[in-house]
């Protein structure tokens, strides 16, 4: 174990960390968005958006998130768009996101007893204030943990933007694998970085969880 | 450059073959992860506390880090340490073992919900603690976990366009060679996509089906 080494990277080590931070946090608010959008498509009374939530989740949950990060980056040019990898990252790991949020916010909505939204509409509540002001409020307290579980997973897939060449956390451990020939080492350093990360967000989210739950 | 999807015919039969190799690879990770699961889940319940205790400090670890920074460690580490797998062999390992550990946190769980009962009316017909956690109280816990581990298998097979990182020439390697040819990403990129996603029905369709014959079996 070569610690003299480990203590000579580390800065380079936190300052990638650092970006995989700000990517984790960019991708989840695009992954709220998507989500967000993805499930009012899901739950909607038009039936081509319903299909159009069907087709997104089923589509995006059922493919790699790799080769739709590839499609964007390397792909978008030939369509019309051209982003950088940073950007390309951001917008293809949260779109990706998003799908798996749409199908979290989407159950904790049809989990609310269906009594509650007909006692809103009794009450005369349109059928848009009977979602802001009656279901969403008890959904939300619902959607904390499992969103807290899609957020965890999409703190390690930004790990994919490695493979487009943004100067993250893994792109930096596998460039010092690389030069130093200390794989555990580097990938100590790094894990290590990303257990931080995770663990910090997961006890974020326990807080939350709780300061919403009403007993 | 806008898109051309002719140039797809000639170059199809090496996305084939990546294709056998992704299927490939899924399986034999799948089987790995799925006996993985059960050995690591019984390391983390039984084994004396000094093997257990790190046991279980390197299974968070895995749980808490990137799939695609364990396959370097895997690849480049076992290199160091004079083992020259080749890199097919050394994705399989680092997706099996990554998904085992996994599995193994579903099957505890497992375990511990069979019925204490189980296991001391083993004991009592005379079968020793081994035999009786082989022959009696994983198979009833197996059972009860296959349809989130059916999951995990599905979640794998996305997974594996990770190893083509490492060099192994699976479906998004293949389309990476055929891309290298053409320069035509878009196209052979979401042929690619077309490919998994159809994998990925065909698995949940098989999901689909062994789910209804565990519920009907109970």
């Amino acid at each position: 174990m070569d610690f003299e080494l480990m203590l000579k990277v580390y800065p380079f080590f936190l300052e990638a960390a650092w970006i995989t931070i700000v990517l984790s946090v960019l991708t989840a608010i695009l992954g709220l968005i998507c989500g967000t959008l993805g499930a009012f498509a899901r739950l909607s009374r038009f039936a081509v958006l319903r299909f159009l939530g069907a087709a997104y989740v089923s589509v995006f949950r059922g493919t790699p998130a790799l080769i739709q990060l590839f499609i964007l980056y390397f792909g978008g040019p030939q369509i019309g768009i051209q982003l950088d990898a940073f950007e390309a990252g951001v917008i293809g790991l949260g779109i990706n996101a998003g799908a798996y949020m749409t199908e979290t916010i989407r159950g904790a909505v049809i989990s609310i007893d269906k009594g509650q939204r007909e006692a809103a509409r009794t009450l005369g509540l349109s059928q848009w204030q009977a979602m802001y002001k009656v279901i969403l409020p008890q959904a939300a307290r619902l959607m904390v943990r499992p969103l807290g579980v899609n957020l965890n997973m999409l703190i390690k897939a930004t790990a994919l933007v490695a493979a487009i060449s943004v100067v993250e956390l893994t792109y930096t451990a596998q460039r010092y694998i690389g030069s130093t020939y200390k794989p555990f080492e580097m990938f100590l350093l790094a894990g290590i970085l990303y257990m931080i990360i995770i663990y910090v967000t997961g006890r974020g989210v326990a807080w939350l969880d709780r300061k919403v739950q009403i007993t | 450059m806008g898109l051309d999807f002719t140039v797809i015919p000639k170059y199809f039969d090496i996305i084939l073959l990546g294709c056998a190799y992704t299927i490939g690879i899924t399986v034999a990770a799948a089987i790995l992860s799925f006996f993985g699961g059960i050995v690591f889940a019984v390391i983390a319940l039984y084994a004396p506390w000094i093997i257990r205790q790190p046991f279980r400090m390197v299974a968070w670890m895995f749980m808490g880090t990137p799939l695609l920074l364990q396959l370097f460690l895997i690849y480049f580490g076992l290199v160091q340490v004079g083992i020259d797998l080749p890199a097919v062999v050394a994705g399989i390992i680092g997706l099996g073992l990554h998904f085992a550990v996994y599995n193994s946190e579903l099957i505890q769980t497992a375990i511990l919900s069979v019925d204490k009962g189980q296991m001391e009316a083993a004991r009592t017909l005379g079968l020793s603690r081994s035999e009786a956690l082989r022959k009696v109280v994983i198979p009833q816990a197996v059972r009860a976990v296959i349809p989130p581990i059916s999951n995990n298998m599905i979640a794998l097979l996305k997974d594996s366009a990770l190893v083509s990182v490492i060099g192994v020439s699976e479906l998004t390697l293949s389309a990476q060679r055929a891309i290298g040819a053409t320069y035509r990403p878009f196209e052979f990129y979401l042929l690619a996509a077309a490919f998994y996603y159809v994998i990925n029905l065909g698995m949940e369709w098989v999901q689909r089906r062994i789910e209804r014959r565990i519920s009907i079996s109970r």
